[in-house]
C-alpha cells in the first residue's frame, strides 16, 4: 500500500531534494571492477540505493548454434531483479518489463562493441539487481560497460547512463525512488563520451522545452559517471601493473 | 529471425537517400496513407483496423470487472498485449511474444497510460474490490513497416469506440468509455544521417536506429523509446521530436477528432 499520494508530498526543502541533493546532482556512486572470480569481466556498482552487479562471459561459443552470426559476434544481455531487491517480493524470473529493459540495454551497449572481431561467437552480459532504488537500468548499463572493458572486449568507448526526471515541475538529475514513483516524468539516457545517445526512453509528461533541458541534464550526469567508470578501470589495472613487476624480476634472476 | 534484404536493394535505397528521395518517392517526413475503420469486431467492446500504407493492424478492446491492484485500489486496470502472428510476416514465429512483441505492447501501453487518456478513477466500481479491467489486444495482420505507429493509432481509435459493457455484468446501462486525450506515436529512423519518418519494412531493415515519440493533444511528449543498435546525436533527437509533434497533430486532427 502506498502511504503517500501525489498531492501532499513535497520534493524540495530549502532548495534541496529529500536526500539533500541539488536538482542537478547525482547520487553517490561507487564502482568496483573485477569482483567475480569466474566471470571474464565483472563490475559492482552502487548508485544511491541501487546495488547492481554485472558479469561478462565471452566471446565464447554460441548455444543454441542457430543463433550464431557468420560475420560478427552476437551480444546477449540479461537484466534480472532479485526477488528481495524491491519492497514487495518480486516473483523470480523474467517478466515483460525485464524483457524490454534487456533489449534496450543491449542496444545501448551494442553500438560500441566491435562485434566483427569475433564472428560466430557470443558475448554474454548478465546483470543482477540486488537492491533497487529507481534507476536500475542505468546502473546496470554503467556496470555492464565497465565489466565489458574488464573482460577485454574491444570497444570504441565506454557507455555511461543516467536518468533525468521531473518532480514538482522541476527537472532533476538521477531521480531516487520517491521522485520516480510520484514524479511527473522519467527519462533514462545512455551515451558515449562523445555525446552519441545509445539509449533514450521517456514516460510521463514533458513539454518540448523541458525535454530539451532533461536530455541535457542527463547527458551531463553521464559525463560525470564516465569519469568515475574510467577511474575505476585505471585504478584496477595500474595496480596490476605494479604487481606484474615482481614476476619479471624473478624471470631475469632465472636467466 | 530477421528480415533479409539484398545488398543491391540496400545500395539502391542508399543512393536514393543521397538524392533526397525514398523508395516510394515520399518526403523524409511524410507518412504513408492512413485509414482507420472503427467498430469492425462486433464481439469486442471497441475495435479498430488501421492501415498505414500496406501495413495492417487490428486492435480489439475487451472489458470486464475484476480486482484492482493493491497499490491502486480505486483505479481501473489497463493490460496491453500484442500478437505478432506468423501470418503477418515471414519473420514472425508462433509461440509466446518475443522481445520485439513485448516492447511493442509496452510502448503502446505507455502512450495510453502516460497520456492519461483513460480516466482510470472513473473505472472504479467498488473501491478496493471491483474495478473495470481494459484489455487492449493488438493483432498485427500485415507487417509492411512501422507497425508500432499503426498499433498505437489502432489502440486509441479502438478505445474511442469502446462502450463499457455494464449491462452484461448487471452494473447498469452501457456507456461510452470516456477518453480525455489522444496520444499519437510517431516513429523515425536514422539512416546515414538522414531522418526518415514512417519507415517501410526495407527502410527499417537498413536503419541502425529508430526513435518513437508519443505526443499528446496539448503538444507535450508523454513517451519515447529508442531502439536499434545505433546512436543519435541530441540535435537529431530534438529534430525528431519537433517533426513528430507536427505529424501527430495532423494525424490527430484528420482521423481522431470529431
Amino acid at each position: 500500500m502506498i502511504a503517500m499520494d501525489e498531492s501532499n508530498i513535497s520534493f524540495f526543502k530549502d532548495g534541496c531534494r529529500l536526500d539533500g541533493r541539488k536538482a542537478d546532482q547525482l547520487r553517490p556512486l561507487k564502482i568496483e571492477v573485477g569482483v567475480l572470480a569466474r566471470a571474464d569481466g565483472s563490475c559492482y556498482i552502487e548508485m544511491g540505493g541501487n546495488k547492481v552487479i554485472a558479469a561478462v562471459y565471452g566471446p565464447r561459443e554460441v548455444h543454441p548454434r542457430h543463433l550464431q552470426e557468420v560475420t560478427r559476434a552476437i551480444v546477449r544481455y540479461r537484466y534480472n531483479m532479485a526477488s528481495f531487491s524491491v519492497e514487495e517480493r518480486k516473483r523470480p524470473g523474467p517478466d515483460r518489463r525485464s524483457y524490454e529493459l534487456s533489449k534496450v540495454s543491449r542496444e545501448a551497449l551494442e553500438p560500441v562493441i566491435l562485434t566483427s572481431y569475433f564472428p560466430r561467437s557470443v558475448i554474454d552480459v548478465f546483470v543482477e539487481v540486488l537492491q533497487a532504488d529507481a534507476g536500475t537500468r542505468t546502473a546496470g548499463i554503467n556496470a555492464a560497460s565497465v565489466a565489458l572493458a574488464d573482460a577485454g572486449i574491444p570497444m570504441k568507448s565506454l557507455i555511461s547512463s543516467c536518468a533525468a526526471g521531473k518532480v514538482a515541475d522541476t527537472i532533476v538529475l538521477d531521480p531516487m525512488k520517491e521522485e520516480d514513483n510520484f514524479g511527473q516524468a522519467d527519462l533514462p539516457v545512455a551515451m558515449t563520451p562523445n555525446g552519441d545517445i545509445t539509449l533514450l526512453q521517456m514516460d510521463g509528461g514533458l513539454s518540448p522545452a523541458e525535454l530539451h533541458e532533461a536530455v541535457e541534464m542527463a547527458m551531463n550526469g553521464c559525463r560525470q559517471i564516465y569519469e568515475l567508470q574510467r577511474k575505476s578501470l585505471v585504478d584496477k589495472y595500474s595496480q596490476l601493473e605494479s604487481l606484474s613487476q615482481v614476476p619479471e624480476q624473478e624471470a631475469e634472476a632465472c636467466d | 529471425m530477421t528480415n533479409v534484404i539484398s545488398e543491391i536493394r540496400k545500395d539502391y535505397l542508399y543512393n536514393l537517400v543521397l538524392k533526397g528521395s525514398r523508395g516510394d518517392a515520399r518526403k523524409f517526413d511524410e507518412y504513408r496513407e492512413i485509414s482507420i475503420e472503427r467498430d469492425v469486431i462486433r464481439k469486442a467492446e471497441g475495435s479498430a483496423r488501421v492501415k498505414l500504407g500496406l501495413s495492417q493492424v487490428l486492435v480489439g478492446v475487451k472489458m470486464q470487472p475484476g480486482e484492482p491492484f493493491p497499490d491502486s485500489p480505486n483505479r481501473g486496470v489497463i493490460i496491453t498485449n500484442a500478437e505478432l502472428v506468423p501470418l503477418a510476416s515471414p519473420t514472425f514465429e508462433p509461440g509466446p511474444p518475443n522481445e520485439v512483441g513485448i516492447e511493442l505492447a509496452r510502448v503502446v501501453d505507455r502512450g495510453v497510460r502516460e497520456s492519461k487518456a483513460v480516466d482510470l478513477e472513473a473505472l472504479c466500481i467498488v473501491p478496493g474490490k471491483q474495478v473495470w479491467i481494459i484489455f487492449i489486444d493488438v493483432h498485427i495482420l500485415d507487417d509492411c513497416g512501422n507497425i508500432l505507429d499503426a498499433s498505437s493509432l489502432g489502440a486509441i481509435a479502438a478505445l474511442l469506440s469502446t462502450k463499457v459493457p455494464a449491462s452484461k455484468f448487471g452494473l447498469g446501462e452501457d456507456y461510452q468509455l470516456p477518453i480525455r486525450d489522444i496520444p499519437i506515436a510517431t516513429t523515425a529512423i536514422e539512416f546515414s544521417d538522414v531522418l526518415m519518418f514512417d519507415p517501410d519494412v526495407d527502410e527499417e531493415s537498413i536503419a541502425n536506429t529508430k526513435l518513437t515519440v508519443i505526443s499528446t493533444a496539448d503538444g507535450n511528449i508523454c513517451g519515447m523509446q529508442k531502439s536499434g543498435k545505433g546512436t543519435l546525436k541530441p540535435e537529431q533527437v530534438y529534430r525528431i521530436v519537433d517533426i513528430a509533434c507536427e505529424r501527430a497533430k495532423e494525424i490527430r486532427e484528420k482521423f481522431l477528432e470529431v
